[in-house]
């Protein structure tokens, strides 16, 4: 008997090593720890100072695939969430598991999958792991493409809230086709057009007492994009029925979006213009929760992520109840061997953006604008809002002075109006003006040295700020970089922001220690740029992948 | 009983021997190009020539240094190698409109797509970016490297030099 089992194992083992031995497997590992320290400048005070004193976010992805298949496990550990992580973010977990495999043209997804249709202003499911960010489906996605240029996508599934998940079901289905690939006569056209829709319904039951809420929300969109030659114009409309939920203060008018992009380019020049649209489109997939928690959809900021540090002070959230902006985006390299251009050329990227509310007028004499558990509001479509939420104009040039020498000068200009877009009450229409001066010089083979002056100009909120940052590098491993931001225009406290942090990278493994305080935002230190909350203290980041 | 654990570890080995024996070869994605249009990642061709993937986004400072490095010796490396470099943003709807617009700015000669929601990053097991990958004849990982600093372009084209 036990030979017989023996031989069976053994048989069996070569069997799945046949049909295992084609397969990959790959993953990547990441933790953060940080040692807090008591900073009341920062808010981290002894009654919210963790009793941990140490805190870590670890995560490790394993996918196993070969041609047709793949299947893969998130295992995280969050012991305990770093400050800034939601605290239901506490423990561990295998928070995402999924099989897949093609067959036929049928692609089948079970299990956890991230998925957006069109520009995700009627769905998407992402992550940004850096920012506790993941709103993940569980369920079942299958995608197909029936005829050449021609794909449709179907999923159902409930997002992830942190180690639990939404009450609500989404369901969504999504097509595409590209004519030109699709119909034999247009393949040589130089016009080249694509076309999608969309179709999404969630369902939550209404437990409600005194509203009778929709418990199936629909929502549908349209799109097209046409590419000519240098050109391309696209645009996506989406339409949601009436869907009261905290974020919209139960009011129960339709949501509507319109995104719309025109650009142009050639080697050497890029323009582009963009325009949009939003009218109570926020959606969650428990009506109950506001923001990012569960949302169905994305509706992006139509203005330029900056990476540099006071740029990123007063940065724009979308105000997903109804805004209406413009982007125009200019982008140019002067020639090299010209006046301005010298040696190397020149570059230049210059961004103009701004919001503003969108029209609202009562629905009858008697009701008070979004009044809950009434139409809310009525809006001409074409009409702005009296409110400016934001806008910004910047413009960029870098010059390569020699082959040691390159310069970046930045200037940008911020109107943010506070009270809108984070609440600030008392500060209103904050007017920044913010001058960055970048300079990396080549020391010698493989040395570089990095220096950044930034300056920002404000007479309202926390007033000016000044900061420096020097940075050396050894490629290709290591980094030391010291850093102070100082809030000198501040009338209440005058904080600095040193930090000192120092990095190995080997492959795809890197190490990174810092030691001070950061503010909140985007940090671009040691080669790579992440999201970061603010803290006070040593971190400690690994990074690898195989 | 002893036998019955001899085999399986013999099964056990013998299958990690196998799955690890081989370079990795690029995963099979739905990408977007510039023009919108959906590609997979099995049509990356460059006739039996290395190739050097390397994700960016418009909003990451060393992705563009690193673009803008490789960008200036970009045409002796074809001449001596024949590699091509694909460049792979990630960035979302947010930006995805001026990625074409941008990368044509700075002059970029490389093959751009589009990465909107992260779907060959994550396939790839990318942490942050810059993340450059370089692949052989056969379309095989063989060598990658996460962040860039200032000369991290000379230690690539060593690596493409050795194929």
């Amino acid at each position: 008997m036990k030979k017989i089992l023996c031989g069976l194992l053994f048989c069996a083992g070569n069997i799945l090593a046949q049909g295992i031995q084609n397969g990959q497997v790959s993953g990547n590992f990441q933790s953060n720890s940080q040692i807090y320290f008591e900073d009341t400048d920062l808010g981290i005070t002894a009654d919210n100072l963790p009793s941990e004193v140490f805190l870590t976010n670890s995560f490790a992805n394993i996918i196993y695939s070969t041609k047709n298949f793949s299947a893969g496990i998130r295992y995280e550990a969050n012991q305990n969430a770093l400050l800034g992580f939601d605290k239901r973010y506490n423990g561990e977990a295998i928070t995402y598991r999924y099989a897949q495999f093609k067959k036929d043209g049928l692609d089948i997804t079970v299990g956890n999958f991230y998925e957006q249709f069109g520009s995700g202003m009627i769905l998407r499911a992402y992550e940004e792991r850096n920012l506790g960010y993941d709103n993940a489906f569980d369920g079942v996605r299958l995608k197909y493409s029936p005829t050449k240029g021609v794909y449709l996508k179907s999923l159902v599934g409930r997002q992830r809230l942190y180690f639990d998940k939404a009450e609500g079901i989404v369901r969504g289905i999504d097509g595409e086709i590209s004519l030109n690939e699709t119909f034999t006569a247009l393949a040589e056209t130089k016009t080249q057009i694509l076309l999608g829709a969309s179709f999404v319904s969630k369902f939550q039951k209404d437990l409600d007492p005194i509203y009778i809420l929709p418990e199936n929300v629909a929502s549908m969109a349209g799109r097209f994009t046409i590419y000519h030659g240098k050109w391309n114009v696209g645009a996506e409309y989406v339409y949601k029925y009436n869907d009261p939920s905290a974020t919209n203060n139960f009011i129960y008018k339709e949501g509507q979006a319109l995104l719309a992009n025109l650009s142009y380019s050639q080697r050497g020049f890029g323009f582009s213009i963009a325009a949009k649209r939003i009218d109570n489109m926020s959606s969650n997939s428990d009506r109950n929760l506001k923001g990012q928690e569960v949302s169905v959809n994305y509706l992006p900021a139509l203005t330029k992520q900056h990476a540099y540090t006071l740029a990123t002070i007063y940065p724009y959230g979308t105000i997903a109840n109804g805004e209406m902006g413009l982007q125009a985006e200019l982008n140019y390299k002067v020639k090299k061997g010209s006046l301005i251009g010298g040696k190397y050329g020149m570059g230049l990227i210059a961004n103009f953006s701004n919001a503003y509310s969108i029209h609202q007028a009562q629905i009858d004499a008697f009701t008070p604008i979004n009044e809950t558990g009434t139409l809310g509001y009525t809006s001409n479509f074409f009409k702005l809002g009296d409110e400016k939420y934001f806008q910004e104009l910047s413009i960029e040039l870098s010059r390569k002075i020699n082959r040691k020498l390159k310069v970046i000068g930045t200037f940008i200009n911020t109107h943010y109006n506070s009270t809108a877009i984070v609440g600030y009450d008392y500060h209103g229409m904050i007017k920044a003006n913010i001058i960055v001066l970048e300079t990396q010089y080549k020391i010698k083979s493989k040395h570089s040295i990095r220096a950044e002056f930034q300056h920002l100009s404000s007479q309202q909120h926390e007033g000016n700020w000044a900061m420096g940052l020097v940075e050396y590098t050894i490629s290709p491993h290591y980094f030391f970089a010291i850093q102070n931001l100082y809030n000198y225009g501040n009338e209440t406290k005058k904080i600095h922001y040193p930090n000192i942090s120092a990095g190995y990278t080997k492959g795809t493994t890197r190490f990174a220690l810092g030691y001070g305080k950061q503010r909140q935002g985007i940090f671009c230190v040691g080669g790579v740029c992440r999201e970061v909350p603010k803290a006070n203290g040593i971190s400690l980041s690994i990074t690898s992948s195989f | 009983m002893k036998r019955l654990l001899f085999t399986i570890i013999l099964s056990a080995t013998s299958l990690v021997c196998l799955a690890q024996d081989k370079a990795s070869p690029f995963p099979s994605i739905d990408i977007k190009s510039i023009q919108g249009k959906l590609v997979n990642t099995d049509a990356f061709e460059n006739g039996n020539q290395p190739i050097v993937v390397s994700f960016w986004a418009t909003w990451c400072k060393p992705c563009a240094k690193e673009l803008d490095a490789i960008s200036e010796v970009y045409e002796e490396w074809q001449e001596e190698t024949g590699v091509k470099v694909i460049a792979i943003s990630i960035d979302d709807t947010r930006n995805a409109a001026k990625v074409a617009p941008y990368a044509n700015g700075k002059d970029w000669p490389f093959e751009i797509y589009l990465d909107s929601n992260s779907d060959l990053k994550r396939a790839l097991n990318v942490n942050a970016i810059p993340h450059t990958f370089l692949l052989n004849a056969n379309k095989e990982i063989v060598w990658q490297h996460t962040s860039y600093f200032d000369g991290d372009e000379e230690e690539l084209y060593k690596e493409i030099l050795k194929l």
